[in-house]
């Protein structure tokens, strides 16, 4: 699994942003991790603390948020909630769908450290 | 992919990027896929796939489910029509790659040691180990393993993903992340189906159907060499497709599905 390498990339990045805004340390992560993503919340909550030692998160904690799954209906046009490996719509049961939503693996906000009035 | 001009903002998930962080006022949004230095490198490798007009074709399967005997058996029936290069992909081992040389193909093996997975990065150092010039397809046989190669782009234009009868037809359900990228389901090994009671082409067609995935089935198999042509063919009409396509639409030819489709461009998300 590659959840350690996520974790590394996932860590670049919040130092990337933690510099931008001259940050002393990072607080708080947030990531939104949909099913399709590939990713598993459990197993990158645990390489977390491997990841994070040594660098300017070594303190900052991991929350993750699990998005749903929903699909575009091409044929009636309904969006709806749907199961990872059963995409179908919801309304008419077409399997002519678009994922809208479920795949995602994003860095979605970082709270910084002795961070001034605004960024 | 772009950090800052919201192309990874959808109308699926637009709301959660609006959502305002209560908690004050040092928060920072960003919304970057954590994957963008894969993606990058992946777009890089598929420049040069573009300059030099190759077709690149991605191998997935669970392990053993006949990546090499395909090429071997796809080596020997295209080889006087078609230029045809290999990148392997394995744990350990040169094995896969003497196979192919020994057809007469040029082949670079990639041992990944401990990752189970191909990157874009592995990808590109590979090609500094070889010659694009004058190809026309180049295939890379990804690592045996239906859970990560799915989730790295590596550049390719196509996805191909081999389902051997042996395997059970349930697969696509139970790995859909690997599924919902196949641009060509084969499925391997047909010479056994009739000693495989239990697994049914269409069961096995119904659960990619079920991922909302439109590609193409087809059945083949290497020993026996039969059901070559029409994967022959399928390999025809890709290269001519993307011989025909100008540069800018080849690029957006995603060898799988982009994580985040470019709906509705926002101003910039980074910075509350
Ligand atoms: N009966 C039958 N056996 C096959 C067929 N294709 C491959 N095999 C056998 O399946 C085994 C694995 O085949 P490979 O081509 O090495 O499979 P692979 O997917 O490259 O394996 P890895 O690279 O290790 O993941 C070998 O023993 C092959 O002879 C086929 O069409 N029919
Ligand atoms: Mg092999
Ligand atoms: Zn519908
Ligand atoms: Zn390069
Ligand atoms: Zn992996």
């Amino acid at each position: 699994m590659h959840e350690l390498s996520v974790c590394q990339g996932l860590l670049d990045q919040v130092a990337r942003v933690a510099a931008d805004h001259g940050a002393l340390g990072v607080k708080h992560i947030v990531v939104r991790i949909g099913p399709l993503s590939g990713v598993v919340p459990e197993l990158l909550q645990q390489a977390f603390p491997l990841a994070r030692a040594g660098t300017m998160a070594a303190d900052a904690a991991l929350m993750i948020e699990e998005l749903p799954v929903r699909v575009h209906c091409d044929a009636c046009g309904a969006d709806t909630e749907a199961k990872p490996n059963r995409l179908l719509c919801g309304e008419c049961g077409d399997w002519h769908t678009q994922l809208i939503s479920g795949d995602e693996l994003l860095l979605a906000s970082v709270e910084l450290l002795k961070e001034e009035a605004h960024v | 992919m772009c950090d800052t001009c919201g192309c990874n903002v959808t109308h699926g998930n637009a709301h959660l990027a609006e959502k305002k962080n209560a908690q004050g006022h040092s928060a920072v949004s960003v919304l970057t896929d954590l994957l963008s230095a894969n993606d990058r490198q992946a777009a890089h490798n598929r420049r040069h796939f573009d300059g030099h007009g190759v077709f690149v074709v991605n191998l997935m399967s669970a392990p053993g489910a006949g990546k090499t005997l395909l090429l071997e058996a796809t080596i020997d029936a295209l080889k006087d029509e078609l230029r045809i290069a290999v990148i392997e992909g394995d744990l350990e081992t040169e094995n896969d790659a003497a196979r192919i040389r020994a057809k007469g193909v040029p082949a670079h093996q990639i041992v990944t040691g401990t990752a189970c997975h191909l990157d874009a990065h592995m990808v590109h150092d590979a090609l500094h180990h070889m010659t694009l010039d004058g190809l026309d397809i180049l295939f890379i046989e990804n690592v045996g393993n239906l859970v990560c190669p799915a989730s790295f782009d590596l550049g390719q234009h196509r996805n191909v993903t081999l389902l051997s009868v042996t395997e059970g037809d349930d697969k696509p359900a139970k790995y859909p992340v690997m599924f919902r990228t196949a641009d060509l389901m084969l499925l391997t090994k047909t010479d056994l189906l009739p000693v495989l009671d239990d697994f049914d082409p269409a069961r096995a067609e119904g659960a990619l159907r079920a991922l909302a995935n439109p590609a193409p089935v087809l059945r083949l198999s290497a020993k026996k060499r039969d059901g070559l042509e029409a994967w022959s063919d399928w390999l025809r009409a890709q290269l001519a497709r993307i011989r025909a396509s100008d540069p800018a639409i080849r690029a957006e030819i995603p060898g799988r599905p982009p994580r985040f489709r470019p709906v509705n461009p926002k101003p910039a998300t980074q910075g509350v």
